[in-house]
């Protein structure tokens, strides 16, 4: 599928980024972040902990008012209508007392496409098919954030964020995991990822926001990032080294 | 589907169950005569020869003439010839009629510490029971058998209040829970004599003074004025007064029997 | 003590023996303690529900009434029930007054606020667990409040049994809206005050042992219920 088509497709993008910027407590922490996010494919979003990346991407899906500043939606404001057209994957996943499948049905429910064969092919697709009616807060960490995934894909999101999806999760899972976000980002749903994981924003990411102390310290497309980064913060945290 | 059939059946019940059914009368009355079973007794006769039924709220004298000064209850049949009358001259009655009596009776822990025992001078019985500081449990809740209690207790002359909390001991509840209080704690207590019998708990507790005719316990029957307190169902409560008084209404009070013994006696003029 | 093996030698031969008055007031003792509880669960899980979720000037000031509500006294609940549903009193024309209409009244009013005060308390825990994801899908309101409900289900289980326990045990109240009518509103506290007023306190201990074992019985289900729920991880 080519870049034109895609872009046809998302009617949310680019997502424009202006002077965004929100204290907690008084303490700064998002300073007047510029940006355009356009093109689909994944962005991911790094940088040092205590960045802001986690605020920042909440601030992008709504569920944090900034300050100051505004997010845009292929020029339009932020809203309800706007945010049921995207999905949210959490490090933690909030997962129902319900069974697997009684979980991924609430959230098609939301969005009036509760089909069972939809929600059965969505549940294979993430390898959680032979758990379907098993208890879903008996699942492993790996298995509940598969499931948070499913859950986020099945009502088509035409943006889907992701916080730190696969930080302490088994290998297999990240895998399942990174495979799915590779294809539903080919079928035309754009992609933001926060992650602390090199090799996955290696594996995954076409451009990189990298951001230091609440501001954003460069915006590049992934493979000069990884060799040749802007900022100094960047080189050293790539290299490994803690970023004070 | 069966928690919504249950929950309906809940709801029909309760909310087509009204108690206020054409041919029924509410009796404020006393506990003395509840508890004794005397409506058990009387009330299917009643039911048989008037067609009413009768429900009875059985609480103190004073609790009863309350509840019938607000209009809830049709007939009010209680034991202070005082009050009665000062209801009736307040106009929540029209006429007070005599129903039938029985007697009052001191009773007390066999080991008698006031030596009262056999005394048929009930004035004189308490003022020992003063004097010797026995302890004595008082109904203290404006009742039938309180208000006989404290007009005994004037006439001794003894300020019995000034030892309310030492030997004289005021429960504030009905007869049942005062006659317990007195088993417990070995008191002497002033009771009406259906009560007494009918009670289960007597531990080695005897009547010990009795026969004073100042001991005279008159019940009388009214019904609450219905121009005053257009709820009641006159036709009802004067049927149910009526048979009272009548030959086979007082006949059915005189052969109401606890263990062989007459309970109440028929006055009725 | 002989009084207790008599006791439940009693309660167990009142039971054997479907006792007829026995069981009409048994009957009347969960119906009316159901239905009250069923409306105070109508009126109660809603209340909880928008204290736990809402943040408004004065929340915390409810909630805290509610609180001070669980430790109403029952015959302050009873005597203002009676002063209202009195014939002189406002509500006096409904007729209520003795009835167990007026019983469930008086119960609803006991027991509405432990259902506010535990609920809100349930559902807020499970408000903040829930309220991002929530947040995220857009949820709307009314199916948030659903969905806390349906998934704190165990949970408030216990805070329905709370309410029912009150219910069922509480004499005070119903005994003055009620009056203790033989057949009418007779429920089984008030047939133990009965007997025990009557001296029959080996009979009022086997009504007590009855009420017990129902009570035992309710908790019993509820806990195993809420065991086998803990096993699937839904409490």
């Amino acid at each position: 599928m080519s870049d034109i088509a895609n872009l046809a497709l998302n009617c949310l993008l680019p997502i424009t980024v202006d002077s965004l910027s929100l204290a907690l407590n008084d303490r700064v922490v998002i300073d007047r972040i510029t940006c355009q996010i356009k093109g689909n494919g994944i962005t991911a979003i790094m940088g040092p902990n205590g960045a802001g990346k986690s605020l920042f991407l909440r601030c992008l899906h709504g569920l944090v008012k900034p300050d100051s500043g505004q997010v845009r939606f292929a020029g339009k404001p932020p809203s309800q209508a706007i945010r049921q057209r995207q999905s949210m994957v959490f490090q933690a996943p909030t997962i129902l007392r319900r069974t697997v499948l009684a979980n991924l049905l609430f959230v098609a429910r939301q969005r009036g496409v509760s089909n069972p064969q939809t929600s059965r092919d969505c549940l294979a697709q993430l390898r959680l098919d032979h758990l379907a009616e098993h208890p879903a807060r008996l699942l492993s960490g790996g298995e509940k954030q598969r499931l948070a995934l499913a859950r986020a894909l099945i009502i088509k999101p035409a943006i889907l964020f992701l916080d730190e999806p696969t930080s302490n999760l088994d290998p297999t899972s990240v895998e399942t995991i990174e495979t799915n976000l590779q294809m539903v980002s080919r079928q035309g749903t754009k992609i933001i990822l926060v992650t602390h994981d090199l090799g996955q924003a290696k594996r995954l990411a076409g451009d990189v926001l990298f951001l230091n102390h609440g501001s954003l310290s460069e915006h590049n497309p992934a493979t000069s990032f990884f060799k040749n980064p802007d900022s100094k913060a960047a080189k050293t945290y790539l290299a490994g080294n803690l970023v004070l | 589907m069966l928690k919504y059939k249950i929950f309906a059946i809940f709801c029909t019940t309760f909310l087509t169950g009204n108690a206020v059914a054409e041919n029924t009368i509410l009796v404020q009355s006393t506990t003395s005569t509840k508890n004794s079973g005397l409506y058990d007794h009387i009330l299917p006769l009643v039911k048989q020869e008037t067609g009413v039924t009768v429900y009875v709220v059985a609480v103190g004298t004073g609790a009863a003439i309350k509840n019938a000064m607000n209009c809830d209850g049709d007939v009010l049949l209680v034991h202070s010839r005082k009050l009665e009358d000062q209801f009736v001259a307040s106009g929540y009655s029209k006429k007070r009629y005599d129903v039938m009596y029985n007697d009052f009776i001191i009773v007390g822990p066999n080991d008698d510490p006031a030596g009262i025992a056999e005394m048929n001078d009930a004035v004189a019985a308490l003022k020992k029971i003063a004097v010797t500081e026995s302890r004595f449990t008082s109904r203290g809740d404006d009742s039938g058998t309180h208000g006989k209690e404290r007009s005994l207790w004037k006439r001794t002359g003894v300020n019995q209040d000034a030892s309310s909390g030492s030997w004289y001991l005021e429960t504030g509840s009905g007869m049942g829970a005062t006659l317990n209080t007195a088993v417990g704690t070995e008191a002497y207590t002033l009771s009406d004599r259906s009560s007494w019998e009918v009670h289960a708990n007597k531990s080695d507790f005897k009547v010990m003074v009795e026969g004073d005719k100042r001991l005279f316990n008159p019940y009388g029957v009214m019904l609450i004025d219905p121009v005053r307190c257009p709820s009641v169902n006159s036709n009802g409560g004067k049927a149910f007064i009526d048979w009272l008084i009548s030959k086979n209404g007082q006949q059915a009070i005189a052969r109401f029997k606890v263990a062989g013994k007459q309970m109440f006696f028929p006055n009725a003029q | 003590m002989s009084i207790y093996s008599d006791s439940f030698a009693a309660a167990f031969g009142l039971l054997a023996t479907a006792d007829s008055d026995l069981m009409e007031i048994l009957y009347l003792s969960i119906n009316v303690s159901l239905l009250s509880l069923a409306l105070s669960c109508s009126i109660g899980l809603p209340i909880g529900a928008i204290l736990a979720i809402r943040q408004f000037h004065g929340r915390d000031a409810l909630v805290g009434i509610f609180n001070a509500l669980m430790g109403l006294p029952p015959v302050v609940v009873g005597l203002l029930v009676y002063l209202h549903l009195s014939r002189s009193g406002p509500f006096g024309w409904l007729g209520l007054l003795y009835t167990p209409q007026a019983m469930v009244i008086a119960q609803m009013i006991l027991i509405t606020p432990i259902i506010i005060a535990l609920s809100c308390q349930v559902l807020e825990d499970m408000h903040e667990g829930y309220k991002d994801f929530f947040d995220s899908l857009v949820v709307p309101k009314l199916a948030a409040l659903v969905a806390y409900i349906v998934d704190a289900r165990y949970s408030l289980m216990t805070v329905v049994l709370a309410g029912f326990g009150r219910a069922v045990s509480e004499v005070g109240a119903v005994i003055i809206v009620g009056g203790n009518i033989d057949h009418l509103t007779r429920v089984m506290t008030t047939a133990i005050a009965l007997e025990t007023s009557k001296g029959e306190l080996e009979l009022a201990l086997a009504l007590g042992f009855v009420l017990l074992s129902i009570s035992l019985a309710v908790n019993f289900l509820a806990q195993w219920l809420k065991a086998s729920a803990k096993r699937r991880a839904y409490v």
